[in-house]
């Protein structure tokens, strides 16, 4: 019994997967019973919620599992806070609009759970192979929960689109991987970082190009530009509560691996790949602005604003500093929230005849639902970064370590992309506030508006209590940068 | 309790904040209690802004009333005022009820959500004032954006949604780039304390960078020439009372950063520069006029009207000398004092006809009696007329430049003229001849309410004009201040030459 003491870092995983597999069971033997799919997604509700409970109060300062695959330390911690907070949000908000599409099934919750548990791996992740297992883990489940509605086409080519573009970044990624053990002899961070240190950049030239590889396949599952055409196609073929999921948690784990990665593998060549993430961030950002502004589907809205928040995310990154992982942190917390409302909001346009995901049904929705309206439009606000709302303080984090790191080009580009993305921010609200009232949506989900709340309240108040989320994100990023890769 | 211990400008700031709460709280069929509880709200505010006025120390150039919270790390929530801010506070906390009075007829609909943005607006707009930290006051700078977005969008006239994005995006985009200013002087610094920054010293080419990214912010905010066209368009579509606030209180914003960090953060940039601030100071002041000349919209006018006046602003400001600042600070009151009779004035001819256009009024007289005398106050006020308020800023602004090149004065003084032709122009158009519109032989006078909105500015138009001294007391001290450490580092740095 005492040695089983020692996996105790990894209790929020094994509470997840052992979840994860009890309530396949639980819906394979309980065919029959009534409301089982009501009950699995509740059951995964709690589940995810004990895990963070474990996270949050019963976790070593760190720890590393495993010969050093498994590393359990504050920014892990941080980070699987907020997929755990993400998955959990979008399943209590998506009972009513899988039901009423009759899509709720045992099986969604099953499969979001094992990808929370893949992304779990990729944030703790301390080495080559445990990477690449925790990417595939969460890939795996999310292409099947990408062609859930299989009966559609469009949900259908959603999945396989997801999958043969999954697979090809999956295969870049092991390919840079199998690179770089070629010319270190290491798949733990700590030993390439390590081994690549003092290399004169003409011999580590395999090195840099297996990072690049890497670069590009963690760049697919952030989907950051020019690795994001799958985006927006993915985002509006499947159902609207997997859309949510595939915005909010995804990203933050592929983010957090690629702070990982970098900085705990790659510290030695810091400026060959700070100019791949400077590429990556501006032509996020600036594609992310210019190619909403013709987009009449939100969903595909929310794509492009997407690319365009992980170019902001990537600024942090690119500073390579303490303060940058820090904004990187407190930009992925603050996008999490308003993606999930925003998504909330999307999935309450329920119109009698379906689901609408035209910009133009919105009109006039300050006549019939003010406080959806408005929480939409905060957050919408937010994500144009106007302070006093949340997006404002984490665009603030991110050009702040960009100044600091001198990267002014970078932040000046930055600022203006946000501005261009204020417009068609500000479209949606117009259309919402200024338009003349159409025919008014059902009444919201009570789940849905839950949500909707709690992400109201978050990007409104934030200003008032911001210390917090900001001081964890500023341990976590100690907790990175203080012993990175081991 | 002592009420001197009270955090008084937080109270002063929250305020509103909680009259838009209960407003929120109410019943939506419930107008009149929304309209009588913001009332309520502005004047109580107003009351106790009263109480900084009256406890204000004049003989101390230092920021009074001070309160620090902790807020974000190093970023504090630092309150404080010093005798140039204190006067836009209470400026504003003064206006507030007579927009909300302005908007208790003609505003009908979605009345709750309007009164809340105006509320939560003039929270925001008095953190401008209040703030002593850098970040603090861009949170408020920009945050007003969103209720002002609102009100003319939702509010506003026929072309409204054109106008407030133009009002939106022009701003941002000069606000931006102070952003980026703003965290380059927090790492240079270590802070972003508004008194410390006051005192720091940044290394001239950097004051260079930095003066342009605050000068792309308050520019437009002002606004000066060139970057003024959202302005016209956004007064134009926007219902009376924001016209009021916008230009009363929010072009005040751009006056006020420069004198709050411009001038004494970057001296030397903003002294070589002072030069390009005068040009452009002086194409305001002719350019607008005779823009200003040919116009048919009444709101328009007033517009291009404010944005010469806001040329005497920069003029003053940028001779850094005593009588220039002062008089750019009084001319800013005084402004946002006529300015909001102005389009008040207008305001209450847009509920009778819905129009502003010049065209369809004249002969006015005949059956507003009463308007057309307080139309005349305002519109001599606007012109600078000895005896109005509008005489001391511009008197005041044009001697100090007189003193630092003869071409500003001279050039900005045909301004004068200019305003005399457009306004009295707009006058005899719109209040004299014979009334012979069929649609206007009815045309009601002004009703109490609308009168009793008045009287307040045109007691303080004339009040100020020939006893200014209440302002002056209140500013000379700050001004001295500011003055004096502007030399101090200009001298400086010219010793530190060759």
């Amino acid at each position: 019994m005492t040695e089983l003491t020692v996996y105790a870092p990894m209790l929020p995983e094994i509470v997840v997967a052992i979840g994860a597999m009890a309530l396949l069971m639980f819906g394979a033997f309980r065919r029959d019973a009534e409301g089982r799919d009501f009950v699995c997604n509740w059951l995964a509700i709690a589940v995810l919620l004990v895990a963070a409970g474990v996270l949050a109060f019963a976790q070593p300062e760190r720890a590393v599992l495993f010969e050093g695959a498994f590393i359990a330390d504050d920014f892990a911690r941080f980070m699987k806070l907020l997929i755990l907070a993400g998955a959990a949000l979008v399943l209590v908000m998506s009972f009513g609009g899988l039901s009423r599409a009759k899509l709720l099934s045992f099986e969604y919750a099953v499969l979001l759970l094992l990808s929370v548990l893949g992304m779990m791996l990729m944030v703790s992740a301390g080495d080559l192979i445990a990477l690449f297992l925790g990417i595939e883990l969460q890939s795996f489940a999310l292409y099947v929960i990408a062609a859930i509605d299989r009966d559609k086409v469009r949900s259908s080519e959603a999945g396989l689109k997801y999958f043969v573009l999954g697979s090809l970044s999956s295969g870049m990624l092991l390919y840079g991987c199998s690179l770089i053990y070629g010319f270190t002899g290491a798949i733990e961070f700590s030993a390439i970082a390590a081994a690549a240190q003092g290399v004169a950049p003409a011999e580590n030239l395999g090195l840099t190009i297996g990072l690049v590889f890497l670069l590009v396949g963690l760049a697919f599952k952030v989907s950051a530009v020019p690795f994001h055409m799958w985006t927006p196609d993915v985002y509006e073929g499947a159902p609207t509560p997997v859309t949510a999921f595939f915005a909010a948690a995804p990203k933050l784990a592929a983010m957090a691996l690629m702070l990982r990665v970098l900085l705990g593998a790659f510290p030695g060549i810091a400026e060959q790949w700070q100019q791949i993430v400077v590429f990556l961030s501006v032509a996020s950002m600036l594609l992310g602005a210019f190619a909403a502004i013709g987009q009449s589907n939100i969903k595909r809205l929310m794509a492009y604003s997407s690319i365009g928040h992980v170019g902001y995310a990537l600024i942090g990154l690119a500073a390579h500093s303490e303060a940058g992982t820090q904004s990187v942190l407190v930009y992925l917390a603050v996008y999490l929230f308003m993606t999930v409302g925003a998504f909330a909001c999307i999935l309450a346009m329920q119109g009698k005849d379906g689901m609408h995901e035209d910009i133009g049904s919105l009109a006039g929705l300050a006549k019939n639902n003010l406080p959806m309206a408005f929480v939409l439009a905060m957050i919408l606000f937010s994500m144009a970064g106007i302070p006093p709302l949340a997006g404002f303080f984490a665009k603030f984090y991110g050009f702040a370590a960009a100044i600091d790191a001198k990267l002014y080009a970078l932040a000046v580009i930055g600022v203006l992309a946000s501005v261009v993305a204020a417009y068609y921010y500000l479209r949606v609200v117009k259309v919402m506030f200024f338009d003349d009232a159409q025919e008014a949506f059902l009444p919201v989900e009570r789940g849905t508006g839950l949500v909707m709340t709690i992400s109201g309240l978050f990007v409104l108040l934030f200003v008032l209590l911001p210390e917090p989320l900001i001081n964890a994100a500023k341990t976590a990023a100690q907790a990175l940068h203080a012993a990175p890769g081991q | 309790m002592d009420i001197s211990s009270a955090p008084i400008l937080s109270i002063i700031m929250f305020l509103p904040l909680v009259g838009a709460l209960i407003i929120a709280c109410l019943n939506a069929e419930a107008k009149a209690n929304a309209r009588w509880v913001a009332l309520w709200t502005t004047t109580v505010t107003f009351l106790v802004s009263l109480i900084i006025w009256f406890k204000f120390d004049t003989t101390t150039g230092g920021f009074q009333f001070v309160e620090t919270r902790n807020w974000l790390d190093v970023f504090k929530f630092k309150l404080g005022v010093d005798g140039i801010s204190m006067l836009f506070v209470i400026l504003t906390t003064f206006l507030m009820p007579l927009t909300v009075l302005s908007s208790w007829v003609c505003i009908q609909t979605r009345v709750k959500e309007y009164l809340i943005a105006f509320l939560v607006l003039e929270t925001l707009m008095i953190g401008v004032f209040c703030a002593l930290d850098l970040v603090l006051f861009y949170v408020f700078f920009e945050g007003g954006l969103i209720p002002m977005f609102l009100i003319i969008g939702v509010w506003g006239g026929a072309n409204r949604v054109y106008a407030t994005f133009k009002f939106f995006l022009y701003t941002l985009l000069g606000s931006v780039l102070m952003l980026l200013a703003v965290l380059a002087m927090y790492w240079h610094a270590g802070t972003t304390d508004i008194p410390t920054l006051m005192t720091t010293e940044f290394p001239v080419e950097m004051q260079w960078y930095l003066w342009f990214a605050f000068f792309a912010s308050f520019a437009v905010k002002l606004p000066m020439w060139p970057v003024h066209t959202w302005l016209p368009d956004a007064h134009v579509e926007a219902p009376t009372a924001g016209s009021v606030i916008l230009a009363a209180i929010l072009l005040k914003m751009g006056g006020y950063g420069f004198l709050r960090f411009s001038v004494p953060m970057f001296p030397i940039a903003s002294a070589e520069l002072a030069p390009f601030m005068f040009v452009l100071s002086i194409v305001a002041i002719i350019y607008t006029s005779l823009v200003a000349l040919a116009q048919t919209d009444m709101k328009k006018l007033i517009a291009y009207s404010s944005v010469a006046h806001m040329g005497f602003v920069t003029m003053g400001i940028f001779t850094f000398s005593q009588q220039g600042v002062e008089g750019a600070i009084f001319q800013m009151v005084s402004h946002g004092i006529i300015s909001s009779g102005l389009f008040l004035g207008v305001g209450v001819l847009y509920d009778r006809m819905h129009t502003h256009e010049i065209d369809v009024f004249g002969g006015l007289v005949n059956r507003m009696p009463v308007y057309a005398a307080f139309f005349m106050v305002f519109t001599m006020a606007n012109i600078g007329l000895p005896g109005t308020s509008g005489f001391i800023g511009e008197f005041l602004t044009l001697l100090a430049s007189f003193k630092v090149n003869t071409w500003v004065a001279f050039l900005a003084t045909s301004g004068v003229i200019w305003s005399a032709v457009y306004a009295l122009w707009l006058y005899r158009r719109v209040i004299f001849g014979q009334l012979v519109k069929p649609a206007l032989k009815n045309i009601q006078p002004m009703s109490y309410r609308e009168i009793g909105i008045m009287v307040p500015l045109i007691v303080l138009t004339i009040l100020l004009g020939v006893y200014p001294a209440p302002v002056f007391d209140v500013t000379a001290v700050a001004v001295k201040k500011l003055v004096a450490a502007h030399e101090a580092a200009v001298a400086t740095s010219a010793a530190a030459l060759p």
